[in-house]
């Protein structure tokens, strides 16, 4: 509406400005860091998941979150709360259900959008630094088109979380009866960090009381709303503490199980 | 008590420019924008720059600083060091008038097409009653002191030309948030009319927005994501997608919206030529309670876009690959005839021999 | 540009026609509101806006909306209101004005709801309303401190709506209202005594326009530009004023300006900004460029009593006030801003002609951060100025003016000469008397908004025939407006607007003396010789020194007007104050000064002030109306309430 609007209009052209950014400051090492952070998690993760071994502390029922549930048929039995479905092949992860979820629920998460969007595909790889891509029609079509299902998603990992929790309960044994050990304390972080992320993310925001029109009519949601609300600022940093937490998790159930160290026990 | 510090600037029009060096005093507690004032009193009087209040509270001189979209008015020359060259440009996403000043008449036609509020029928003024919480969450939209940085900085436009016409940018979603969430407003598809007409698919959230707002709305979090996700009730839902597969009602409005703009390759490549026009359908209350019905028979027929192009910029002029039977209008095919009056600026010379 | 050139464009410069019903000039509160009321009459309307549209001064009102709606105190009611109003005006005000603004004020505020706005709310519901000077019940509808940022913002998204219904019946935006954004208008165009449209330029392109319109509403605002240190934007320079002066139209109360006496004068990035009084309530002091507490030399006898004598007694009243007297910092604000312009003027002041205010040195960091926390964060934010750290420089500060366009109060049509012209908004004169009331300044634009739009729609109903614009109006229109790019010779715009800012500011300020305004009348004088030879260096597109060049011819009429009638006033009220004559002076209540333009030169007459109607005046206390009204009204009050009396008993 400048008075250009009321004028027949040529074609007007933005400034020419030959710099493809004017930005001075360094503002690739944010995604460089995400690249780095996130490609070492991935190969990790990838490693570990097909390694089928080292995953269960018989001694403490400490199991692994990258095994949990184990439901294929060469899982160590007593790790498999939840029975065993699938042929043991080594392509398919011990835990086949979950994994594939979890991945899922990561890669639509919002905050992760945002990171490999930025990271990995260049689109764009910061605040007007240019694209890396010709063409770009975000997640309006196949497949980013996908990314809004993010809250399925969520509602699987709330239940995978579920099982966590029961994983991390069920490790306060010992061959005596009841145990506790530096192990449990690291599972129970874990799984605490893990509850968090997944409360904090933004579906969970939206179900809980986002969707609402009117607060004043719902008090009980518009409180779970806050906190989820308070929860969901932290977001990000949860995203990255879960990765931590996970990899920490499976490497001390790892060096466990595999007899590199040995548990530290508070009680038997 | 002022030192001489370099600035480099964008002078020139819509027929080219380039930066120039200047030499200005700048004093203890100065923003950007003092600077450029000193520079009209003194080496450039016809330095263009668009600013008003001079306090962060109207919007008006945005500009990019060292390559980030800023208001001139809040940004301390003391966040840059001492010799620190100070590079002021024009907003690269919108075309430019002169030196600092562009135009950003793209975010006026955006804001007219987005559906004003629309007031309860059965509450006289004076009878609204409103709670403080159910209220907050608008006015934080409300702040927005529409000063397009949010808008400049979005790489869907920034980056990508031709996505103007089917984008409506973050300043238009949170728009659209604010009245979604206002408790009184009656209107219901505002959601439907944010992913199919205003190009909300197209945020990929990476958060730039947020990042420049000098009014701190947290225009993701708060706005689009919540947006995104209120279209998830309604679109993406595939328990409601079976339920309106198995009952065949209820989802009416929104495959009527979505029917017209199954997101194509000729709709996303559209030049930015011509005017953006709006199929009617999701405006039109009576239309939109007509379809509730059943069929809609009079639903306005979509008015034609802009010929498409390919990636050369060319009309892919084959029969085979043409979208359309014939070739596309020399004038747009948006562009109907005769012109509607008001769209000439014509004055008959005997006009004021008449009275 | 050569002469040459000129002599080409002259006769083939395009100017671009367009015919409305109702041109509606400014595009903040009162012109939005008006525009819309004239489409809603059914008018063909456009809105000029000097900035983009959506950026005016209105977004810098940040206290509220005054409207007696009760929401808070179920007691408050349009008769407290209109009291609250006349009293903060110095019962200088037009009565009529003052009664309407009251009565409707929050119909206008219920109104802006319909159109989508968000106050904020009481428990149940309804519109909060807060305490502010001056208001005997909280009564400022407000949004947090973006109150005008609120109301801008809804009034533009009604316009879109209203413009969204045009588009569906008569398939273009555009059809019945229009906004043109970064338009200026430089001169309203008659058919004799009638208003035959408006004539101005795209700033962008610097291409001429010409509205044709048998009616022009006003809403342009206020004159702060044209002083040295001001909380107003650019685009406040009295372009209304001068061109109703020019179309014929008079103005009234110019003398009234209302000053803030600590604003910020240095660093320029907050150079306007006002520090609020609370500071020097929590312990800040003044002090020269010497670094005396100067102070204590400006205690007036009447206060000797109440007020310390010593900086020992003065700074134990913070901790033990029923024991000591108070600090004289806390003084009348007026007191406070002849001292600092006594300072300023005795060469005491600091460089950018300011006086320091020291907080810092007064107490811990962690408590002025505990106490001002909004304006630590303010300056730091603004001017990365730590309060804690450094005193600030402060010195009176340009704010609102209260004079304007002499309006009829019911229907915002100039008096004067002039047919077809109105004006609402800061831009008129008289609602205000002498000095305004927080938050009354957002309610009166949208209750003579309403009414000027109005009745502009109907005054273009009843006219027979529409009124035609000569052309040679227009060439001359457009010779003048050229001139300033055809001279090479002259002076830079922002010279001379630095000149006018200071004639202004140091001789027409917050404290007024006869010399010194004698003086600056030579001075304006010599201003107006050089403002006629102004030249402007560049093009025609979005060419800031040309716009600036242009403007300045409006400053300086209205400077002329504000330093005449100034100087005529021989008395203190509201927002003239007069070293020489410091007290109110009845007989002067029953004066304005209205100012008109004779040719070229500025004429000043007085004209009396409306008389109260008799139920108006029977609200106020007769103890209260003796401080305000000369002993002949009195005697004619003290008659009315006999007879009502009397009335009562039979």
């Amino acid at each position: 509406m400048t008075s250009s609007a009321t004028r027949p209009r040529g074609a007007r052209a933005r400034a020419a400005i030959a710099a493809k950014t004017l930005r001075t400051d360094r503002w690739w090492l944010a995604p460089l860091i995400t690249v780095i952070g996130l490609g070492a998690w991935i190969t990790y993760a990838t490693v570990r998941v097909f390694m089928h071994d080292y995953y269960w502390v018989e001694e403490f029922h400490y199991l692994t979150p990258f095994y949990s549930p184990c439901v294929t048929d060469r899982c160590i039995a007593e790790a498999s709360h939840f029975g065993q479905y699938l042929p043991g092949w080594w392509i398919i992860p011990d835990a086949a259900f979950t994994l594939p979820f979890l991945l899922l629920f990561r890669l639509t998460c919002y905050y992760y959008r945002k990171a490999y969007y930025r990271s990995f595909w260049l689109s764009p790889p910061a605040c007007a630094v240019p694209d890396g891509h010709a063409s770009y029609g975000g997640e309006t079509r196949f497949p980013l088109i996908v990314q809004n299902s993010h809250r399925y998603f969520f509602y699987f990992a709330a239940i995978i979380s579920l099982i966590n929790t029961w994983d991390a309960i069920a490790a306060f044994r010992s061959p005596e009866g009841f145990g506790f050990g530096l192990g449990n304390l690291i599972l129970v972080g874990n799984v605490v960090m893990l509850w968090a992320y997944t409360i904090s993310c933004h579906s969970c925001r939206h179900i809980i009381g986002g969707r609402l029109k009117h607060f004043s009519k719902h008090p009980v949601r518009y409180r779970a709303w806050g906190f989820v609300s308070w929860l969901n600022v932290r977001h990000m940093q949860l995203a990255w503490i879960t990765l931590g937490t996970l990899a920490l998790t499976d490497f001390y159930v790892m060096s466990v199980a595999a007899g590199w160290i040995s548990d530290l026990r508070f009680i038997n | 008590m002022g030192t001489k510090r370099t600035f480099r600037i964008w002078r020139g029009d819509a027929d080219g420019g380039d930066l120039q060096d200047y030499s200005v005093e700048v004093n203890e507690g100065e923003v950007v924008l003092d600077v450029i004032h000193r520079l009209q009193a003194t080496d450039a009087p016809d330095l263009a720059c668009r600013w008003n209040c001079k306090a962060g509270k109207c919007g008006s001189c945005s500009m990019e600083i060292n390559g980030m979209p800023k208001l001139g008015c809040m940004t301390r020359m003391s966040t840059f060091e001492e010799n620190e060259t100070v590079t002021v440009t024009p907003l690269r996403t919108f075309p430019v008038i002169r030196d600092l000043v562009t135009d950003v008449s793209f975010n006026y036609e955006k804001a007219r097409e987005t559906p004003a509020f629309a007031p309860p029928a059965d509450l006289a003024p004076g009878d609204y009653r409103m709670q403080q919480v159910d209220v907050e969450r608008s006015q934080e939209f409300r702040k927005c002191i529409e000063c397009f940085l949010c808008q400049t900085v979005c790489h869907v436009v920034r980056d990508h030309d031709e996505n103007k016409q089917a984008f409506s940018g973050p300043r238009y979603f949170i728009r659209a948030a604010e009245l979604d969430m206002h408790p009184l407003d009656a209107k219901t598809d505002r959601k439907e009319y944010a992913q199919s007409e205003q190009g909300l698919g197209f945020c990929n959230i990476t958060k730039c927005c947020t990042e420049v707002c000098p009014e701190h709305i947290k225009i993701t979090d708060n706005g689009i994501i919540p947006m995104k996700e209120r279209v998830v009730d309604r679109r993406y839902d595939p328990l409601v997608w079976l339920g309106s597969k198995i009952f065949r009602r209820g989802q009416v409005p929104q495959t009527s919206v979505t029917s017209e703009h199954s997101p194509g390759a000729v709709r996303s490549s559209a030049t930015a030529h011509g005017v953006h026009s709006h199929a009617g359908g999701s405006h039109d209350t009576a239309a939109e309670v007509q379809a509730q019905q059943g069929v809609n028979w009079h639903r306005e027929v979509p008015k034609p876009t802009a010929p498409a192009v390919d990636a050369s910029g060319k009309l892919p002029l084959t029969e085979l690959t043409f979208d359309r039977a014939a070739a596309p209008s020399p004038f747009g095919d948006d562009v109907t005839f005769p012109l509607p009056p008001e769209h000439l600026n014509f004055a008959h010379p005997e006009q004021d021999e008449k009275h | 540009m050569t002469t040459d050139s000129h002599r080409d464009t002259s006769a083939t410069t395009r100017i671009e026609r367009h015919h409305y019903d109702v041109v509606v000039i400014g595009a903040g509160g009162a012109g939005l509101r008006a525009a819309i009321e004239a489409r809603l009459a059914g008018k063909k309307t456009a809105i000029i806006s000097k900035s983009l549209f959506g950026k005016a001064h209105t977004v810098m009102a940040e206290g509220g909306a005054a409207a007696a709606m009760g929401n808070v105190n179920s007691r408050d009611n349009w008769q407290v209101h209109f009291r609250d109003t006349m009293r903060g005006g110095k019962f200088l005000n037009n009565f009529r004005m003052a009664e309407l603004h009251a009565k409707e004020s929050p119909q206008r505020i219920w109104e802006l709801e319909t159109y989508g706005a968000l106050f904020d709310r009481t428990k149940d519901g309804k519109i909060s309303q807060r305490n502010f000077g001056g208001h005997e019940y909280p009564r400022l509808a407000h949004v947090g401190d973006r109150t005008g940022l609120e109301l801008i913002r809804t009034l533009q998204q009604k316009i879109v709506s209203l413009q969204q219904e045009d588009q569906r019946d008569h398939g273009s935006y555009d059809a019945r209202i229009k906004v043109f954004s970064e338009t200026t208008i430089t001169e309203l165009l008659l058919d004799g005594d009638r208003v035959a449209g408006a004539f101005g330029y795209y700033r962008e392109s610097g291409e001429f326009i010409l509205f044709e319109a048998p009616a022009v509403v006003l809403a342009t605002g206020g004159v702060g530009r044209s002083y040295k240190v001001t909380s107003n934007s650019w685009e406040y320079t009295g372009d209304g004023h001068a061109l109703a002066l020019r179309a014929g139209a008079t103005l009234i109360n110019m003398e009234f300006l209302q000053f803030h006496p600590t604003g910020m004068v240095w660093p320029p990035s907050v150079k306007g900004i006002l520090v609020t009084e609370s500071v020097r309530g929590d312990g800040g002091i003044l002090k020269n460029s010497e670094g005396k507490r100067f102070m204590f030399d400006y205690v007036p006898d009447v206060f000797r009593k109440q007020y310390a004598e010593t900086p020992e007694e003065a700074d134990r009243w913070y901790t033990d006030p029923d024991n000591n007297r108070r600090p004289p910092e806390l003084l009348p604000r007026d007191e406070v801003a002849r001292a600092i312009n006594s300072e300023v003027k005795a060469g005491r002041g600091t460089p950018a002609g300011g006086v320091y205010l020291d907080i810092a040195s007064r107490l811990p960091a962690e408590e002025i951060r505990r106490r001002l926390p909004s304006m630590h964060h303010q300056f730091k934010g603004l001017a990365d100025v730590d309060i804690t750290k450094e005193p600030m420089e402060v010195g009176p500060t340009c704010h609102y003016v209260m004079g304007g366009v002499e309006v009829d109060p019911d229907s915002g049509a100039a008096y004067g000469s002039v047919r077809g012209l109105f004006a609402a908004g800061e831009v008129s004169g008289g609602m205000h008397g002498s000095n305004r009331l927080g938050g009354n300044s957002l309610s009166d634009l949208l209750v003579f908004g309403k009414r000027a739009g109005g009745h502009a729609a109907s005054y273009v109903d009843q006219l027979a025939g529409r009124p035609r614009v000569e052309v040679s109006a227009v060439e001359t229109a457009v010779e003048t407006a050229l001139a300033p790019l055809q001279r090479d010779t002259g002076e830079n715009p922002y010279t001379l607007q630095q000149d006018l800012q200071a004639v202004m500011g140091d001789l027409v300020g917050i404290i007024r003396r006869e010399a010194e305004l004698a003086d600056a009348l030579v001075r304006l004088a010599e201003l107006r010789e050089r403002v006629a030879k102004v030249s402007a260096a560049g093009g025609r597109r979005y060419n800031p020194g040309w716009h600036l060049a242009l403007d300045l011819r409006n400053m300086l009429v209205v400077s002329e007007c504000t330093a005449k009638a100034a100087l005529e006033r021989r008395e203190s009220r509201g927002g003239h104050t007069r070293e020489d004559h410091p007290t109110m002076d009845p007989q002067w209540r029953r004066v304005n000064l209205v100012c008109s333009l004779d040719g070229d030169t500025v004429r000043l007459d007085r004209k009396p002030l409306p008389k109260m109607r008799t139920e108006l005046i029977g609200l106020f206390d007769r103890a209260e109306l003796a401080k305000y009204l000369t002993d002949e009204e009195l005697a004619e009050f003290d008659a009315l309430a006999a007879a009502d009396a009397a009335g009562k008993e039979s």
